[in-house]
C-alpha cells in the first residue's frame, strides 16, 4: 500500500520533470554556444501539436515524437536564420518565435481538441519490470524519460570531455577568438540552436503524448519559460539541470496533488487553499529560484557564456 | 573529427556588407517591406489551409473596415495596444525587456474594477479619475516586482515579469470565481456589471469610441516628446545602445530600469482599466485577447517610437478584427491572428538588417575561395 | 631603399617562402590594402612596418586566411595558393600570434592550446608536448591554469606555444610587444632569434622602430594601405624609418610658457582601494597620488593591470568606499557620481571610444550632450536645449578639426582618429580643472595624435591638472612632467620624467618595485 503510493509519487514526479529536463538541456546547449533563444515555449507547443497530430493519424507515438523533433528544429531554424544570418535581436526574435508558435499550434490544433491518443508505450523487461519499486521506476518508463536522462548526462560529458564540446564552449566564450583561430562560429551556432529546437520539440511531444495524451491550446502553460529559468538555476551546468528539473517537477506534481485533494493537510489540520494559489506555486517558485541564484552576480558572470545573446558578424 | 566542423562558409546564400552609416531610407521602408512580405506569406498560409487566398485576404484585411462601425472599432481595439506599446517602447529602448505587460494590464483591470464594484454609486467625476489612478497603480505594483528583483537581486526581468503574468491570470480567475463573483450571475465566472458612472464617456455618438482612445493618442504624443526631447528619454536611449556610455555620463541604470518598468506597467494598467470599464464592463477571465503580448509587436512595428506605435497599434488592431471576421466568414480558427502577428514580427526583425547592412550576392573572389 | 632592387635580390637567391603580389582588400569606406607586394624568405626575420591603420593587420589576416583578398596572388614556396581559412594556413605551416590574443578567458591553458590544433592526432599526449616545448624554449606554462588568471606575458606564451606545436615554417607576430614589459620583450626576441636560426621565418608586424632595428633583417614599410618602401632596418636611422612610415615631417608637441605648477593639488587620491566588477579584472590596492594645476602626470603600465578600474574610480563610474579617497579641487569626491564630479571640474576620456566615450548610433550633437550637459548646461527643465547642444558640438568640431559633415553626423560615420579628436575635444572644451585621459591616441593616425597631444599640453599650460593613463611609454615621456607605473593594481611612487629611465620603468611595469615602498605607507603618501 505505502509502496504503491511511493512508486506512484516517484513516477508522477518523473513525468512532470521530464519535459522540463528535455527542453532545458536543449536550451543549455544552445546558450553554451552563445545564443539566447527565448522561443522555447513556442518550439515546445509546435512540437506538442505536430507530435500529437502524427500520433492521431499514424497511431504511432514514437513516430509522433520523431516528427516533433523535426518540427522543433524547423522552428529553431527560423530563429537561427533571423538571428545568426540576419543578425536580428535575439530577445525580440525569441519572443516572436513564441508568439508564432502559440498561434501556429493553436491553428493546427483546433481540429484536434477533444481527441485522445494512446499514451507512449512504456518499457517492459520481463522479470526486471516486476521488481517492487525499482522495477516500474527503472525499467518501466517510456522512451522519452530515458532519452531525457541520456541527454543530460550526454550533454555533461560532451561539454566537459569531448573536443567538440570544447569548441562549443569556446564559441560561446569568445566568438572573435574562435573565428580568428578558424572555427566556423555561425555554423556551430546553427547546429547548437537546431539541437535546442530538437530537444524542445521532444519536450512538447512528451507533453501531448505522455503527460496528457490529449491536445489543448497553450498546454505547455509556461514550462518553456521555466526551462529557461532552470538553465540559469543550473548556472549552465547540465548535472544541476537534473536537480532543478526534478525540483520543479516535484513542485508541479505537488501543486496538482493539492488541487486534486482540494485541501492541504498539515499536521492533521485541514487547510483549504484556493486552487489558483496552488496553481501559481510553480511560477512563484521560479521567481524565487531565479532570485536565489542571480543575486550572486560573480557566480553568474563566471559561468554564463561570455558571448550569450551577442550577435556575430565576421568581416571579410 | 574536427575537420568536418571546420568547413568554410555556413548557411549563407547572400553576403551582408556593413553600410557604415545607418540607412535613413530603410528605417522607414523596412516595416513596409515586412508588412508586404507578411501579406504574401498570409496568402500562402490561407492557400495551404484550402481557402481562396484573395478572398481570405479581403476578409482578413479589408472587410473589417468596410462597414460603418469598422473604423471606430479599429480605434477601440487599437487604444490598449497603443497605450501598452508606448510604455514598452520606452523600456525596450533602454534594453529593459518587460514582457509581462499582459499581467500588468490584468492587475490594472483588477484594481480599477475592484474600485468600480466597491463604489458603484460614486459620481463619475470622482470615480473615473480614481479608477484611472488605481489602474495605473495596479500595473505599477505588478511591474515593481521585476524592477525590484532586477535592481536589487540581479534577476532577469524577462522571466520574472512573464511568470507574474501567469500569476496575475490566476489571481483574476480566483477573484471572479470566488470573492468577487456576481451572486446573480448564474454561477458564471464574472463580476457584476459596472455602474454607468464607472463607464468612460463615449466620444463619438453611436460608436464605442470612449475616452480611452483619446487618452491613448495623448499618451503617444507625450511619449514622443519624452523620448526625443527630454533628458530622461535621452538617458533611456543611451542605456539601451551603450550601457557603459550611460554609466560614463552619470546616468543611473537602476533608476532607469525602475522608470522603464513603471512606465510600461503604469500604461498597461491604464489600458486594463479602460478596457474593462470602456468595453467589457465587468471582470471576467477573458478581459484580454493577449493585448500585453501583441503590444510587444506593436512596439517593434512602430520602431520603438511612440508615433510609430500609433500605426503599429492600428495595424495589429486590424489583425484582431480580421481574425474575428475570418472566424465568422471563413470558419477559420481565431489563431490565424497569432500567426499573422508572429510572421509580421519575424519579417520586421529580418528586414531591419537592411538598415545597417546591404545585401550582396557573394562575389567570386580572385585568388580567394 | 628601392623596392625593385630588394625584390630582385630576394627572388634571385632562393625561392621565397611566401610571396604576395597585387593584394587588394576593400572595406566599406577604406581601401585597406592597395596592390600590396611582399616577399618573405625562409628563416629570415622580416618586419612589416607601418602606423596604426596602415593596413598591416589586414594583410596578415589575409595570409592567415581570416580575411579573403578582393584581388591578388599568394604564392607559398613558389606555388600559387588559396588560403580559405586559418586551418588551411596552419596545415601549410603558417602560425600566427594575434595582437589581441585569440584566447578564451574561461578555459584553461591546455584547452586553449587544444583549440588551436585542428587535427585530433596533434592533440594526442598534448600535456607532455606542451611541457616539452615550454622547456625547450624557456616558455614556462601551467597547463591547468585558467587563462583569466594569467599575466599578459603568459598569455602570449600560450599563443606562441600553440604555434610552435605545429612546427611552423612561418610565424606571424602581430604587434607582439605592445603589451609586454621591456624585459619581456628582450626574452621574446631571444626566442624569435632562436626560431629564425632553426629555419622558421618570422613576419614581425610593428610600428616600434627601435625594436625593428634591433630584431629584423629586412623591412617592408606600409602607409595608407600601400607598400611605400623596402629597406634593411639595421642600416637606417630611427628618424628616417619614422619619416618613411609617417610620410610627413611632424613637429613635436611643445611645452611652452606653462604656468609653474603651484598651489595645492587639484586632484588627490589617498589610499584608494577598489574591488573590480569585471569578471577578469584587477582590484585596486592602496593607490595614492596627487596632481597640481599645470601638471601632467603620466601613468604607465601594461594593459589589464588596473587601468580600467583606476579610470572608473576617478571618473565616478565606480565609487570608492570612503569619500576622502578622491579629492577634486579640495572637495571629497570619492562617493560622488560622474555628474557631481563634472560639476566640481572633472572631465574624463575613457580608453574605449565606441560604446563608452561615445555612442556609435547617436549624432555628434547627442554625443556632445552625453558628457557636456553638466558643465555646459545643455538641458533646461528636463528638456534638451538642442540649439545650445548643437552649438557646443559645432564648436568642438571646428576647434579640433574633426572631419565630418557636421553635428548631425552619427558617431559611427567618423574614422577612429576623428572620433577620438571629437571626444578629447568635447572634454577639453569644457575647461576642466582636472582631466583624466586614458589611451588618448590609441589607434589614431599621427596627425591626429599630434593635435591631441598639443591640446593636452595647452590645457595644462592654462592651469588644469592632467592625468594621462597610457600603455605607450613614448607618449608619456613626450607629455608628462612626472610618471608613475601601475602594476597588479598597485601604483608606484611618482618619478619626475627627467629622472626616469626606461629600464627602471620597465621593472616597475613587471611588478618589481625598484624602490622600497613609501616610508610611512600609502596612507599618508598624499603629500608626495
Amino acid at each position: 500500500m505505502d509502496q504503491a503510493i511511493i512508486v506512484s509519487f516517484i513516477l508522477s514526479v518523473m513525468t512532470a520533470s521530464t519535459p522540463l529536463l528535455l527542453a532545458a538541456t536543449g536550451e543549455l546547449m544552445t546558450e553554451k554556444s552563445g545564443v539566447l533563444n527565448l522561443g522555447v515555449e513556442g518550439m515546445m507547443l509546435v512540437g506538442a501539436i505536430v507530435g500529437f497530430a502524427t500520433a492521431v493519424h499514424t497511431g504511432s507515438a514514437l513516430l509522433g515524437a520523431l516528427l516533433a523533433v523535426l518540427a522543433g528544429m524547423a522552428m529553431a531554424l527560423i530563429f537561427a536564420v533571423l538571428t545568426l544570418t540576419f543578425l536580428a535581436n535575439q530577445v525580440a526574435t525569441g519572443l516572436a518565435l513564441t508568439i508564432f508558435g502559440t498561434g501556429l499550434s493553436a491553428l493546427v490544433g483546433s481540429s484536434y481538441v477533444g481527441t485522445a491518443v494512446e499514451a507512449m508505450p512504456k518499457l517492459r523487461v520481463p522479470g526486471l519490470s516486476d521488481i517492487p519499486i525499482i522495477g516500474p521506476i527503472v525499467f518501466g518508463q517510456d522512451a522519452l524519460v530515458y532519452i531525457s536522462l541520456v541527454a543530460v548526462f550526454g550533454a555533461a560529458w560532451f561539454l566537459r570531455r569531448s573536443h567538440r564540446g570544447l569548441v562549443l564552449r569556446a564559441v560561446g566564450d569568445s566568438h572573435d577568438a574562435a573565428h580568428a583561430i578558424g572555427y566556423p562560429v555561425i555554423l556551430i551556432r546553427y547546429l547548437a540552436t537546431l539541437f535546442g529546437g530538437a530537444m524542445c520539440g521532444l519536450a512538447g511531444a512528451y507533453m501531448s503524448l505522455a503527460y496528457s495524451t490529449s491536445w489543448a491550446e497553450n498546454m505547455t502553460a509556461g514550462r518553456g519559460w521555466i526551462a529557461l529559468a532552470l538553465v540559469v538555476f543550473a548556472t549552465w551546468r547540465p548535472i544541476w539541470l537534473l536537480v532543478g528539473a526534478y525540483l520543479f517537477g516535484s513542485i508541479m506534481y505537488g501543486s496538482l496533488a493539492i488541487q486534486a485533494a482540494g485541501a492541504l493537510y498539515f499536521f492533521g489540520q485541514k487547510i483549504v487553499v484556493p486552487s489558483q494559489l496552488v496553481s501559481a506555486l510553480p511560477y512563484l517558485a521560479t521567481i524565487l529560484v531565479l532570485v536565489a541564484i542571480s543575486r550572486d552576480r560573480a557566480k553568474i558572470r563566471l559561468n554564463a557564456p561570455a558571448c550569450l545573446g551577442r550577435p556575430f558578424h565576421a568581416a571579410g | 573529427m574536427g575537420r568536418r566542423l571546420h568547413r568554410p562558409g555556413g548557411v549563407m546564400l547572400l553576403r551582408l556588407e556593413p553600410r557604415g552609416q545607418r540607412s535613413r531610407l530603410w528605417s522607414y521602408a523596412s516595416p513596409l517591406l515586412a508588412l508586404a512580405l507578411t501579406v504574401v506569406t498570409s496568402a500562402v498560409i490561407f492557400t495551404v489551409l484550402g481557402k481562396d487566398p484573395l478572398e481570405s485576404l479581403y476578409v482578413f484585411l479589408v472587410s473589417p473596415l468596410a462597414s460603418a462601425t469598422g473604423l471606430p472599432e479599429l480605434f477601440v481595439k487599437a487604444a490598449p495596444l497603443i497605450l501598452i506599446g508606448v510604455g514598452l517602447s520606452l523600456g525596450f529602448r533602454a534594453n529593459v525587456w518587460n514582457i509581462g505587460a499582459e499581467g500588468q494590464y490584468t492587475l490594472g483591470a483588477i484594481f480599477a474594477g475592484g474600485l468600480a464594484l466597491r463604489f458603484p454609486e460614486a459620481p463619475s467625476v470622482l470615480l473615473l479619475p480614481a479608477m484611472m489612478l488605481l489602474g495605473v497603480i495596479g500595473g505599477m505594483v505588478w511591474a515593481a516586482v521585476p524592477a525590484y528583483l532586477r535592481t536589487r537581486w540581479n534577476a532577469n526581468e524577462i522571466l520574472t515579469s512573464l511568470m507574474l503574468t501567469y500569476v496575475a491570470q490566476l489571481l483574476l480567475i480566483y477573484l471572479v470565481t470566488g470573492p468577487w463573483r456576481d451572486p446573480e450571475g448564474y454561477g458564471f465566472p464574472q463580476t457584476a456589471l459596472f455602474s454607468a458612472s464607472a463607464t468612460p464617456p463615449i466620444l463619438v455618438a453611436g460608436t464605442r469610441v470612449h475616452l480611452g482612445v483619446l487618452v491613448a493618442f495623448l499618451v503617444a504624443i507625450v511619449g514622443w516628446i519624452v523620448l526625443t526631447r527630454s533628458v530622461i528619454g535621452f538617458q533611456l536611449r543611451v542605456l539601451g545602445q551603450a550601457p557603459r556610455a550611460a554609466r560614463f555620463a552619470g546616468f543611473s541604470q537602476d533608476k532607469l530600469i525602475w522608470l522603464s518598468l513603471m512606465a510600461g506597467g503604469g500604461l498597461a494598467g491604464l489600458a486594463g482599466m479602460f478596457e474593462v470599464s470602456g468595453t467589457v464592463n465587468q471582470l471576467t477571465p477573458q478581459i484580454s485577447p493577449g493585448y500585453g503580448f501583441t503590444a510587444i509587436i506593436v512596439a517593434f512595428l512602430g520602431r520603438l517610437h511612440p508615433i510609430g506605435v500609433i500605426f503599429g497599434g492600428l495595424i495589429l488592431a486590424l489583425s484582431y478584427l480580421g481574425g474575428e471576421a475570418a472566424q465568422i466568414d471563413l470558419g477559420m480558427p481565431n489563431a490565424v491572428t497569432g500567426i499573422f502577428q508572429g510572421v509580421l514580427l519575424f519579417f520586421l526583425l529580418a528586414c531591419d538588417v537592411l538598415i545597417l547592412y546591404r545585401l550582396r550576392a557573394p562575389k567570386p573572389v580572385a585568388g580567394g575561395a | 631603399m628601392t623596392g625593385q632592387a630588394e625584390t630582385t635580390r630576394a627572388t634571385g637567391t632562393t625561392v621565397p617562402l611566401l610571396s604576395l603580389s597585387g593584394i587588394v582588400k576593400q572595406f566599406p569606406g577604406t581601401l585597406a590594402n592597395d596592390r600590396v607586394d611582399l616577399t618573405v624568405l625562409p628563416g629570415e626575420i622580416h618586419a612589416l612596418l607601418g602606423e596604426n591603420g596602415a593596413g598591416k593587420s589586414t594583410l596578415v589576416k589575409i595570409i592567415y586566411g581570416v580575411l579573403k583578398p578582393d584581388a591578388g596572388e599568394i604564392r607559398w614556396q613558389g606555388q600559387p595558393i588559396i588560403v580559405p581559412n586559418p586551418n588551411h594556413a596552419r596545415r601549410l605551416g603558417i602560425g600566427m600570434v594575434f595582437q589581441h590574443f585569440s584566447l578564451f578567458e574561461a578555459l584553461t591553458v591546455a584547452e586553449n592550446i587544444a583549440l588551436g590544433l585542428t587535427d585530433a592526432a596533434d592533440r594526442k599526449g598534448l600535456r607532455s608536448r606542451i611541457a616539452e616545448i615550454s622547456k625547450a624554449y624557456g616558455l614556462h606554462l601551467d597547463p591547468d591554469k585558467a587563462v583569466h588568471d594569467l599575466s599578459v606575458g603568459e598569455r602570449q606564451r600560450i599563443e606562441i606555444v600553440r604555434c610552435l606545436l605545429q612546427k611552423p615554417k612561418l610565424l606571424i607576430m602581430d604587434e607582439p610587444t605592445s603589451v609586454l614589459t621591456p624585459q619581456e620583450v628582450e626574452r621574446l626576441f631571444e626566442t624569435l632569434r632562436r626560431l629564425a636560426h632553426e629555419g622558421c621565418a618570422i613576419l614581425y608586424i610593428s610600428h616600434k622602430l627601435q625594436e625593428i632595428r634591433a630584431l629584423c633583417e629586412r623591412a617592408t614599410i606600409m602607409r595608407l594601405g600601400k607598400v611605400v618602401a623596402h629597406c634593411d632596418p639595421r642600416k637606417e636611422t630611427a628618424k628616417h624609418l619614422a619619416e618613411l612610415m609617417i610620410g610627413t615631417e611632424l613637429k613635436a608637441a611643445s611645452h611652452h610658457g606653462r604656468a609653474e605648477a603651484n598651489g595645492g593639488p587639484r586632484l588627490e587620491v589617498k589610499d584608494l582601494n577598489l574591488k573590480t566588477e569585471q569578471q577578469f579584472g584587477t582590484d585596486l590596492k592602496s593607490i595614492s597620488f596627487a596632481v597640481k594645476g599645470g601638471e601632467i602626470l603620466g601613468i604607465g603600465g601594461i594593459a589589464g593591470n588596473g587601468q580600467a578600474e583606476l579610470m572608473a574610480a576617478l571618473s565616478g563610474e565606480m565609487l570608492a568606499a570612503n569619500a576622502d579617497a578622491i579629492v577634486i579641487d579640495g572637495v571629497a569626491a570619492g562617493k560622488l557620481g560622474p555628474r557631481e564630479r563634472r560639476a566640481l571640474g572633472g572631465c574624463f576620456v575613457p580608453e574605449e571610444r565606441n560604446g563608452h566615450g561615445a555612442v556609435r548610433d547617436m549624432s555628434l550633437s547627442e554625443n556632445a550632450f552625453l558628457s557636456g550637459y553638466v558643465r555646459q548646461v545643455l538641458a533646461r527643465r528636463g528638456l534638451i536645449d538642442s540649439s545650445k547642444t548643437t552649438g557646443f558640438a559645432g564648436e568642438v568640431i571646428k576647434s579640433f578639426d574633426v572631419r565630418t559633415t557636421g553635428p548631425a553626423a552619427e558617431a559611427r560615420s567618423l574614422s577612429g582618429g576623428n572620433l577620438q579628436k571629437f571626444i578629447v575635444g568635447r572634454e577639453v572644451k569644457q575647461s576642466p580643472k582636472v582631466l583624466v585621459v586614458s589611451q588618448p591616441t590609441w589607434g589614431v593616425d599621427a596627425g591626429a595624435a599630434a593635435a591631441i597631444h598639443q591640446a593636452l599640453i595647452d590645457l595644462a599650460d592654462n592651469g588644469a591638472a592632467i592625468i594621462v593613463i597610457s600603455q605607450d611609454l613614448d607618449e608619456i615621456f613626450a607629455l608628462a612632467d612626472r610618471i608613475a607605473v601601475i602594476a597588479e593594481g598597485k601604483l608606484s611612487q611618482t618619478i619626475p620624467i627627467a629622472a626616469a629611465s626606461i629600464e627602471q620603468i620597465g621593472l616597475l611595469m613587471g611588478g618589481t618595485h625598484g624602490t622600497p615602498p613609501a616610508p610611512s605607507g600609502g596612507r599618508h603618501a598624499a603629500s608626495a
